[in-house]
């Protein structure tokens, strides 16, 4: 067999992605035709730019999705023959599984383009879910340090801008160790820093139905429990049924990551608290006696969302970003581990030489991250016309 | 406006003992020191000679006490070298151990301490450093303001024209790509023999040997030259260009669709003029903020590029003194870095009232 030409090497790219190309023509073709009736989302699709953006992140949505069907050899597979082999090489005959190396081998002749996928699994579950997290910690920090001020607001500004003036390299270098891991402290962080989304979601429902305790009850009944069964996997990595489960690098990571993300979106959020506080919807809530976690829960936080949406989706992709700092300094991944820091950073000793092992894990991550920020700009553009 | 100076100082100097004492105490977590002992004295002691090597070197204090040792207010700590008999200590000179020394010796006292890595003082070590990264700095700046600028104010014009739309996707993308990623990407395209230009070159006969432009910058500590410079220039300007550029069309567009602004197109000025005598003027108090504010951000860039080009400036060191767990070292780094923040975080303060006198500082 011969190895392949350059659009060869297109065509067996763009066939491996079957499942992707036509999970988006289904998510564009469902959702073009009713775009007046979607809200928000809807509008996405009548800007050219949010359309390119939302393309992009679906595509590594989708690929994440079904990386198990993408890949065409276990991530970890060595073919001795194809150490930093060039894109389109054969396998030796003997191998079963798939004949090419669609992008190539890397130092380690494992494949590319297999190590590129599974990346994009990883990324895609660890970047959105610390952002999430990030966001319910400076939710709850930012809305009452914004609605009540004082000296709480001052301690709570003072702490934010001490960790954001840290050069946040250095902050990795001391949060992601395997001495701090040693010391049990990312454990007991998580441990703290977790409860927040739990104690946001009751909190949420809480001051909307205190009113009705059978509905309240079960509410936060049902959120407490789920809430606590991901708590004891995410954290404690006690899933009584084992299906959540971070291992301790993965977990210092996620640490890390939530811990320099939240104070930027406490400052977002107080912000914008501070802004609407002021506004007439919110006296009249305070006239009606609302409590104040009603007022900020139901009053203000919605009010805010169009500027935290578009800050989330750009979030993720700085996390993203952080993510790939991480990899690229060899801290918390395992050495093995696909993730595109980790690949770009085992890649650039030989760049000059053999650039594909690198340049590949590069172009991923540029992409999603530009698909994010696309997204972004349009979502901004399109909550801004009414 | 004097005191609003004292108390920015005062705020800095918390947040800089703050600071410092987080990274004491990581640096000075149990298992850091024990790597520590066995980088610095063997790395196949025991857990016993481990403990007696920390107690001899003065690390087995309360970590408050040697927190103060390294402020200098507290009397640093004073042994014997069991070997030879002669005095050890913080602030004995271990070249001269007989020789008189002072008790105190700390940040106070103007000592940084001695960097394990480098076995330099911390001053010595973090002051050619930053010369060392001052240069990039400064080729970056020189690079990336005007180039922004122009970007941003191209753009925002004229608001939603298809010239616009081109740069904005443009600014979006350099924001989008972070440095470790464009400078793979630029190494990739001007740096390597295998793809890119320097292929395409040799196969016109422009180029002879080597590559277009160098993928390492570790010679451009002996002289600085295109060729070796142009890339971690290029790197670290790239991701700022796009954000000041967005910033400057979006403060271009509000001060466009201002009164005055029509007033002038409508007694007849062109629009070159309209541009150049009235826009630009106050369109460039927002971008002044922001360029102020994103040099902490070079900051990071700067590491990663040092890092992947190989040139040993402030970012390398830091790097360095992180992966040896050199506690003066980074202390000392962090200290620097944490002044550049809140520097230019007042800079930024008091230019923004220098240059748009409706707001006050109170």
């Amino acid at each position: 067999m011969d190895p392949l030409s350059a659009s060869g090497i297109l065509a067996q790219f763009l066939l491996r992605f079957l499942p992707v190309w036509v999970a988006l023509a289904l998510t564009f073709g469902l959702s073009i035709p009713f775009k007046r009736r979607l809200g928000l989302y809807g509008k996405l699709f009548d800007s050219p730019v949010g359309m390119i953006g939302f393309f992009l992140v679906m595509f590594w949505v989708y690929t994440a999705i079904f990386a198990a069907t993408i890949v065409t050899h276990d991530p970890l597979d060595q073919i001795a023959r194809l150490k930093n082999a060039w894109p389109g090489a054969v396998v030796p005959s003997g191998q079963k599984g798939y004949p090419w190396y669609i992008f190539g081998g890397d130092s380690l002749a494992r494949d590319v383009f297999s190590r590129m996928v599974k990346g994009a699994q990883l990324v895609l579950v660890i970047a959105p879910a610390a952002t999430a997290v990030a966001y319910t910690v400076g939710i709850m920090l930012g809305l009452p340090a914004g609605y009540y001020g004082g000296r709480a607001d001052a301690v709570l500004t003072f702490l934010a801008n001490l960790v954001l003036a840290f050069p946040v390299i250095l902050l990795f270098y001391l949060l992601v160790t395997p001495a701090i891991r040693q010391t049990g402290l990312p454990m007991w962080f998580a441990g703290l820093m977790f409860l927040i989304p739990i104690a946001f979601v009751v909190v949420l429902i809480n001051s909307r139905f205190h009113t009705q305790p059978p509905k309240r009850n079960l509410y936060a009944g049902v959120a407490l429990v789920i809430g606590l069964w991901l708590y004891s996997g995410a954290a404690f990595d006690a899933d009584p049924l084992g299906i959540v489960s971070l291992d301790a690098n993965k977990l210092n990571i996620f640490v890390a990551v939530v811990f320099v993300n939240s104070p930027t979106v406490f400052r977002i959020v107080r912000g914008l608290t501070l802004d609407i506080k002021s506004r007439d919807y919110v006296a009249a809530a305070q006239t009606r006696g609302e409590g104040p976690w009603y007022i900020m829960m139901w009053e203000i936080l919605p009010n805010a969302r169009g500027p935290l949406i578009v800050d989330f989706c750009l979030r993720i992709g700085y996390t993203t970003i952080l993510l790939g700092t991480l990899g690229f300094f060899g801290l918390g991944f395992s050495p093995e581990s696909p993730d595109w820091g980790s690949t770009i950073n085992a890649g650039r000793k030989l760049l000059s030489i053999y650039p594909y092992p690198a340049f590949v894990p590069a172009l991923a991550l540029m992409s999603l991250v530009l698909g994010l920020n696309l997204l972004a700009d349009g979502l901004r553009e399109e909550s801004l016309r009414d | 406006m004097l005191k609003f100076l004292v108390r920015r100082l005062a705020l800095m100097l918390l947040t800089a003992l703050c600071l410092t004492f987080v990274v004491f105490v990581l640096t000075n977590l149990h298992p850091n020191l024990v790597k520590l002992a066995k980088t610095q004295a063997s790395a196949r002691m025991s857990d016993e000679q481990v403990v007696n090597w920390l107690q001899l070197n003065g690390y087995s204090d309360p970590i408050l006490v040697r927190y103060g040792e390294w402020l200098g207010v507290v009397p640093g700590w004073t042994g014997t070298n069991p070997e030879t008999g002669k005095p050890m200590g913080r602030c004995v000179n271990p070249n001269a151990p007989t020789a008189p020394a002072p008790r105190y010796c700390g940040v106070v006292q103007g000592d940084w301490g001695t960097s394990t890595v480098f076995k330099q003082p911390v001053s010595q070590v973090v002051g050619v450093r930053l010369a060392a990264t001052g240069w990039l700095m400064l080729w970056v700046l020189i690079v990336m303001i005007p180039t922004s600028l122009v970007i941003g104010i191209l753009a925002g014009m004229r608001e939603g024209s298809r010239l616009d739309r081109v740069l904005s996707t443009v600014s979006i993308a350099s924001t989008a790509t972070p440095e470790y990623v464009s400078g793979v990407v630029l190494i990739v395209l001007f740096g390597s023999t295998v793809m890119g230009f320097t292929p395409l070159f040799k196969h016109w006969g422009l180029l002879h040997e080597g590559t277009l432009l160098k993928g390492s910058a570790a010679s451009a500590l002996d002289g600085l030259t295109f060729d070796n410079f142009a890339l971690p220039v290029a790197t670290i300007a790239l991701y700022g260009i796009g954000y000041i550029a967005r910033m400057t069309r979006a403060s271009m567009t509000e001060v466009m669709t201002a009164q005055y602004i029509r007033t002038a197109r409508l007694k007849g000025v062109s629009f070159a003029q309209v541009v150049m005598r009235h826009a630009l003027r106050n369109a460039l108090i927002a971008p002044f903020t922001v360029i102020m504010l994103q040099i902490p951000w070079l900051l990071n860039g700067v590491v990663i590029t040092e890092t992947l080009f190989n040139y040993k400036g402030f970012g390398w060191a830091l790097v360095s003194a992180a992966e040896g767990n050199d506690i003066e070292l980074l202390l000392g780094c962090s200290v620097v870095a944490v002044v550049i923040v809140l520097l230019t975080q007042l800079i930024s303060d008091i230019g923004y009232v220098y240059l748009n006198p409706r707001i006050r500082l109170s």
